[in-house]
């Protein structure tokens, strides 16, 4: 049986993409480099998108990555239902392109966070985080200056009432509302966090911590037993 | 040619962080008596024909897709006088 095909996408100013596709590879997949003015996601069966600078994060962080080419592709594929995971730039492009509520923002001390981070599990029913268990409290590398996730009361009221708070922090480090690191939408197949599983997957590199392996391990059970 | 200006601030209930170091900032400057900074941004959109009505309606729209985030980000259109 072939592997299991994950598209990891770069746009100009991605950093993480190298570390997600090693990331794939590490648990067994098959990482499908997708490129930003390609408007085609290459028959992958899951799409993650890193972090970085996209478009420099001019404007606003994911405001233009929003309508690459690529994105028209991968916007209406992730509504009918395609497994994205997006990683800190890449949560922001999820939130931009209004496929995850919300929006992030500077933050609340202004000043750039680069620190190994304690996150709660929260919510287990995605294909990103079902090899965690719901409550465990894990360990991943956040760096960010626009990490502070907010929404209406409305919304946040929308997302706690149906589990769609995926990831809170343990002592909140950028002023993220209800401690939110990470959601998911209704249907569960996009997921967006600020922390970066891609850099917790191996000893050598993943200190204090190789928790990020579970992102990867769930996404590719989930794909092989489709 | 007219120029369209679209003026984008954050909504009243986001906190906005650089406002307030901004605010803060002040005082130590010697500037006394401000009691609240929001920062914001502004565009100045140069458009070809004039500035109708029409015009003024793609301007919006460029805001609404665009220029502003409207999750958290309120926008205002005015024509430059």
């Amino acid at each position: 049986m072939s592997a299991a095909r994950v598209g990891v996408v770069t746009f100009p100013g991605t950093l993480d993409d190298q570390d997600a596709a090693r990331a794939v590879r590490h648990a067994g997949g098959e990482a499908v480099p997708l490129w930003h003015a390609d408007p085609d996601l290459k028959g992958v069966d899951a799409v993650f998108l890193p972090g970085g600078f996209s478009y420099g994060d001019y404007l606003r962080c994911g405001a233009i990555s929003r309508f690459a080419p690529l994105m028209e592709e991968l916007i209406p594929a992730a509504r009918a239902g395609l497994p994205v995971l997006g990683t800190c730039n890449g949560f922001q492009i999820l939130c931009e392109a209004h496929l995850l509520p919300g929006a992030l923002m500077r933050n609340a001390s202004l000043h750039y966070i680069c620190r190994d981070q304690g996150v709660v599990v929260e919510n287990t029913a995605t294909p990103w985080t079902a090899d965690f268990t719901e409550g465990q409290r894990i360990v991943l590398p956040i760096k960010h200056g626009e990490g502070r996730y907010v929404a209406d009361e409305a919304t946040l009221a929308a997302l706690e009432a149906n589990g769609q708070v995926v990831f809170r922090y343990v002592g909140n480090p950028n002023g993220s509302l209800n401690d939110i690191a990470g959601i998911r939408n209704e249907a569960g197949n996009i997921v967006g966090l600020m922390p970066h599983p891609e850099h917790a997957v191996e000893d050598l590199t993943g200190a204090p911590s190789t928790d990020g392996r579970g992102f990867f391990t769930s996404i590719l059970k989930k794909l092989v037993n489709a | 040619m007219a120029r369209v200006i679209v003026d984008v601030m954050l909504k009243p209930e986001i906190l906005d962080a650089q406002g307030q170091a901004i605010a803060r900032a002040l005082p130590r400057l010697g500037f006394s008596g401000v009691s609240s900074v929001r920062q914001g941004k502004r565009f100045e959109v140069e458009i070809e024909g004039p500035a109708d009505e029409a015009a003024l309606a793609e301007v919006r729209k460029m805001a609404e897709t665009l220029l502003a985030n409207t999750v958290i980000e309120d926008f205002t259109v005015t024509v430059a006088g």
